[in-house]
């Protein structure tokens, strides 16, 4: 039973890093790019580690799991930030919105 | 089917290939950076895959992390002290065919050595797993790379500590004879950030370096991790190195070198040779060996990370 919820779990987190993928390919500027795979990827992450700390054998093994989780949101989110701003004072132009 | 993860790893072997040719064929040096970290990510993969994971952390914390940080440092370097600068004009003329002869000459050399010791070694058969395992309850820890690195062989790993220690050296050589060296990077990192993370990484650096007694770990992974935390530290500019602090970064820089060579032959003599503990203390010898290198080690990959000696009295101000 656990062990099916952490596949769904996965599942779901695949779907989402697919769809941070297809915003890193697709999207026109480096923001909207960032944005996509911070978030997306985010989500995916955090779907995977839940997956997978339900398929964990020991109450250890998915706290370290769930740990693995905050720290990579915790550097994703500063390397994200880090490069937007790299990008903003390098004078990266923004895609103009469309309406 | 017979090994279920089998498309796995022959996918994965397709990857690693795939991008070692992406590293060498892209033309731009940042993007070149970028695929090579993305190379050694697989190739950890791959030794995990192999059942080496004493490698795999090795490769992703020292080959992966750390070898990245320091190649951005040195792209930014050539581009004037920032990423976002220019590429410095192209090699032309002699200086370009004397470089392009000793990288030649360099790269043929290294493949010859590796395939001399490739075919040069036994081709089947078991390795030396039986007698290591065999020998290993003399060593003083449980787990076989440990007892390898710091026991059985314990003189090609001080030899790696004296290669880290010779580069430093040659950096902040190298650093006072540059007059127009751009000012390392400092102060980009969100220091909310840092202070969330800092005593986290320092407690993995500790725990990695406690646990190679037992499992896959050591000093070269704790001090990895460690030189990760001197890195944070100078980007988020909570620590800024200081003139009066050169001798004591100094100091930690040769207590690796200095602490393993002391153990070393000071264990000798009553009719045993230098490197061999005595079996009841060996424990305690390796640990205080592997604390003191862990040390020196991050200090050394920061110190090089930020590639600069503080306030040197020697160095050319011509600005």
């Amino acid at each position: 039973m656990l062990d099916m919820l952490g596949i769904v779990l996965m599942g779901l987190g695949t779907a989402f890093f697919v769809a941070g993928t297809v915003g890193l390919l697709r999207f026109p500027d480096v923001y909207c790019r960032l944005h996509a795979l911070t978030k997306a990827d985010g989500m995916g992450l955090a779907l995977i580690c839940l997956g997978a700390a339900c398929t964990a054998d020991a109450w250890g093994e998915a706290v370290r799991i769930l740990l693995i989780w905050v720290f990579v949101a915790l550097s994703g989110a500063t390397a994200g930030h880090l490069i937007a701003r790299h990008a903003r004072r390098a004078g990266t132009p923004m895609q103009e919105g469309r309406q | 089917m017979t090994e279920p993860l089998l498309v796995f790893d022959l996918l994965l072997a397709g990857v690693v290939v795939a991008v070692a040719a992406l590293t060498l064929l892209v033309r731009d040096a940042f993007a070149m950076i970028v695929a090579f970290v993305v190379f050694g990510i697989f190739v950890a993969i791959a030794f995990v895959r192999l059942a080496a994971p004493d490698v795999a952390l090795a490769e992703a914390a020292i080959g992966t992390g750390v070898t990245g940080a320091l190649m951005l440092r040195a792209l930014a370097h050539l581009r004037g002290g920032s990423l976002s600068g220019k590429d410095p004009a192209p090699l032309s003329g002699p200086t370009r065919a004397t470089t392009l002869g000793i990288d030649g000459t360099l790269a043929v050399c290294v493949t010859v050595a590796l395939g001399i010791a490739f075919f040069g070694a036994p081709q089947a058969g078991p390795g030396i797993e039986a007698e290591v395992a065999a020998a290993l309850p003399q060593s003083g820890v449980a787990h076989p790379v440990t007892a390898v690195l710091l026991n059985f062989r314990s003189y090609d790993t001080l030899m790696e500590i004296v290669v880290l220690l010779a580069a430093v050296i040659v950096v902040w050589q190298v650093d006072r004879g540059l007059s127009g060296a751009s000012d390392p990077l400092t102060g980009e990192v969100y220091q909310g950030f840092a202070r969330v993370i800092l005593p986290v990484a320092v407690t993995v650096g500790g725990y990695l370096l406690w646990i190679g007694a037992a499992a896959p770990g050591g000093a070269f992974q704790a001090g990895a991790v460690l030189a990760a935390v001197a890195v944070l530290v100078l980007l988020s500019r909570l620590y800024t190195p200081a003139a009066a602090h050169r001798h004591l970064i100094r100091a930690t820089f040769v207590a690796g070198t200095v602490v393993f060579a002391a153990v070393a032959l000071g264990v000798a003599g009553a009719g045993r040779t230098a490197f061999e503990y005595p079996p009841g203390h060996a424990k305690s010898l390796i640990l205080l060996i592997e604390s003191a290198l862990t040390i020196s080690i991050a200090v050394t990959l920061g110190a090089l990370f930020h590639g600069r000696e503080p306030a040197s009295p020697l160095r050319k101000e011509t600005r």
